[in-house]
């Protein structure tokens, strides 16, 4: 090997490399990205309006499991197509109803919001686990499987240059698809609209906010419990969409990187999506190498990376980006702090 | 009597109150099990989990060494509330230093036990304490907020490590991945089937990290941090310091925990063998509100529970994941004390649960430092 011109070739061949396999990437990527996005815009919701969640994951792992029951339970009687819809109803209830418990603690109870959520992760690894070995492990039987991808006719999948784009984000199925009009959707609410100037407020000041008539509580109220029904849909995604089956512990962490996700794009909903989409592209990586190694040195190189390795680069690249970006990202001035109206206890 | 009581009043209503809400759990599940509404399902798997805990010789001494790295685990978090820091990453840290003290002890295995066993707890103490500088130091340099970092080197650390264990010290002649036997690494077996050394080293440990925090200089700044990071800096402390030390100090312990775990109980690393004393330390030093003494009466609590499950389950079918449901319930009752005091009509004010309200607020000085 030419030692000097070694390094900057094997980028090149990287780059290239990375252009070549794009195709088939892209929508591994978007699928991975789906739960950590979801959950990353759960985090700005909570935290734009002064609530830490640090409880995403338990709230996903306890959506995913409650999703997958209702399929489960559902599918033989009303057949799989409505049980899964109404699985993923009852996932987004059960975000609602776990942020609605997050919400009375930090806000009505003022417990220490950290330890709220570390409650949430908890019980939800210790009730799912519960009811998996209690229910569904005994029975032998599966789920429901998972929601179809709408189906294209061909007349719009083979148009020129648009036709493939069309057809991989349809691909998706409903719950990926929907994170993109969510992102845009709650992008355009949280800079734009007038529940976005307030949640903004009661964030950053709530004080001043509840000068001028803004219920704090109220607002903290809904904020969390909408918020929290996202990654409950994260959790339905988990199950429904992308798997199809439960495993005790399944979020892996994905509740925690969503969080990362979350600082990386300084608490805006388009830039969590850009964390969450960064997060997916280096898993997406590990798994492609092994499909579809590159040739050459490259090749040689990125084979030899043992697959724990890729396993483990999202955690690693989460820690150094946490590491390196949150000094220049700041979160609300009034995140985690309870809100006490002058006066009262 | 009366001052214990007071102390320990609001923790032992939290814990009878939680294991109230479970068996309402335990029994609202039974309709699901296909064998019929049990009201009194509770009574027998209660019954069997304090047997199993306490009901023999052996049960006792399962329970101690099930207490034992529980207290050094619950020891590490508590001394992390106890400077403002929330460390989650006690079950990396934990394997950590399993792995450490694996991969020593395999290769001391035929060394004078005065060497191995030494070296081998030493090797897992400081390989929990690197693993816990890691995010010591950037939440000290960075502000990087250290619930999400050591999350995500739990993860990390349990892969590389389950690759280190298949690619580079995997011993051979075995089925699945694993380190070599310990040999004479292995912790002496002091009363009955195994009842460890590691037993006698955790609870000394309570004794030193108690002298350290009041007694010593050092203990005075970690606390002053914890209590209030402005007054420290104005008094001349070095919170950047103190907060790397802090951590570091407290991986020392998760790692130490994993190598009398190792030593003591499992005799070799492979991947998937149980970190459950992560998420266990954290109810530990809640519930011992992050004073020694109160960890090493809540780590009998909780050892107590995880070696009694196991009977629970075989003689009641009730899940060993009910031990996970109470433990948030008791966390729960503890960081919502109003509740307890509610539904018991407390009138007087019991001390509130300390340590708790520390954390959070770091979150926030992200940016700030």
């Amino acid at each position: 090997m030419d030692g000097l011109l070694a390094i900057p070739r094997l980028v090149f061949d990287l780059g290239s490399y990375l252009l070549l396999v794009m195709p088939d990437l892209l929508p591994i990527i978007l699928a991975l990205a789906t739960p950590l996005a979801l959950g990353a815009l759960c985090g700005v919701i909570n935290e734009r309006s002064g609530v830490v969640n640090i409880g995403i994951e338990g709230i996903m792992l306890t959506a995913a499991f409650t999703a997958y029951l209702t399929g489960f339970a559902l599918h033989e009687a009303l057949g799989s197509g409505p049980a899964l819809w109404l699985g993923i109803a009852v996932a987004v209830l059960t975000g609602a109803l776990l942020g609605l418990f997050h919400a009375w603690l930090c806000v009505t109870v003022r417990a220490d919001q950290v330890i709220a959520g570390t409650i949430l992760n908890i019980a939800a690894f210790g009730l799912t686990g519960y009811l998996n070995r209690l229910v569904i492990t005994p029975s032998g039987r599966g789920g429901a499987g998972v929601i179809p991808a709408v189906s294209l006719p061909e007349s719009i999948t083979t148009l020129p240059v648009v036709g493939p784009v069309i057809a991989m984000f349809f691909e998706q199925g409903p719950i990926a698809m929907s994170v993109l009009f969510l992102v845009i959707g709650l992008q355009v609410l949280l800079f734009r609209s007038r529940w976005g100037l307030r949640t903004r407020a009661v964030g950053e000041h709530p004080r001043a906010a509840d000068t001028v008539g803004i219920d704090v509580f109220r607002l903290r109220y809904r904020n969390v419990i909408a918020g929290c029904a996202l990654a409950g849909l994260a959790g339905a995604y988990l199950t429904l969409e992308s798997t199809g089956s439960f495993q005790n512990g399944m979020t892996g962490g994905r509740g925690f990187i969503a969080l990362a996700a979350m600082i990386f794009g300084r608490y805006t909903p388009i830039g969590s999506f850009g964390g969450a989409l960064l997060f997916g592209a280096i898993t997406a990586l590990g798994i492609v190498v092994n499909v579809r190694p590159p040739d050459g040195d490259l090749g040689t190189l990125m084979k030899s990376i043992p697959s724990f390795w890729y396993a483990a680069l999202p955690y690693l690249v989460t820690v150094v980006i946490l590491a390196g970006v949150v000094g220049r990202s700041r979160p609300p001035a009034a995140d985690g702090i309870p809100y006490v109206k002058e006066g009262r206890g | 009597m009366r001052p214990a009581w007071r102390v320990a009043k609001l923790p032992f209503l939290a814990i009878v109150l939680a294991m109230l809400v479970a068996a309402v759990i335990i029994i609202a599940s039974t309709v699901f099990t296909g064998r019929g509404f049990q009201p009194l399902l509770p009574i027998f798997a209660y019954l069997n989990l304090f047997l199993g805990a306490f009901g023999s010789g052996t049960a006792i001494t399962n329970t101690l060494v099930a207490a034992a790295p529980l207290m050094l685990g619950g020891l590490a978090v508590g001394l992390g509330f106890k400077a403002g820091l929330f460390n989650i990453g006690v079950a990396g840290q934990f394997l950590a230093g399993a792995f450490a003290s694996a991969v020593v002890g395999a290769n001391l295995a035929g060394a004078s036990s005065a060497i191995a066993v030494p070296a081998a707890l030493i090797a897992g103490s400081l390989a929990g304490a690197a693993l816990a500088f890691i995010p010591g130091f950037l939440k000290a340099r960075t502000g990087a907020h250290e619930v999400v970092t050591t999350i995500m080197l739990n993860n990390a650390a349990a892969l590389l490590l389950a690759w280190a264990v298949s690619d580079l010290v995997g011993a051979p002649g075995f089925s699945f991945p694993r380190t070599g036997e310990i040999g004479n690494a292995a912790l002496p077996v002091l009363l009955g089937r195994n009842l460890h050394l590691g037993i006698p080293i955790a609870i000394l440990a309570i004794f030193v990290i108690r002298w350290l925090l009041e007694r010593t200089t050092l203990g005075f700044e970690i606390r002053t941090v914890g209590a209030n990071p402005q007054a420290a800096r104005y008094a001349g402390m070095r919170p950047v310091y103190l907060v790397t030390l802090t951590m570091t100090l407290s991986g020392l312990l998760a790692g130490l925990a994993g190598a009398i775990q190792l030593l003591g109980v499992i005799g070799f690393y492979a991947s998937g063998i149980s970190a459950s004393v992560g998420f266990d330390s954290i109810a530990v030093a809640l519930l011992g509100r992050s004073d020694p003494i109160g960890i090493l009466f809540s780590a009998l609590l909780f050892g107590a529970f995880r070696a009694g499950a196991p009977l629970m389950q075989i003689n009641t079918d009730v899940p060993i994941e009910v031990i996970d449901i109470i433990q948030a319930l008791i966390i729960l009752f503890l960081a919502a004390d109003l509740i307890v005091r509610r539904v018991f009509r407390l009138r007087d004010r019991a001390p509130e649960i300390k340590g708790l309200d520390t954390v959070t607020r770091s979150w926030g000085d992200q940016a700030a430092r």
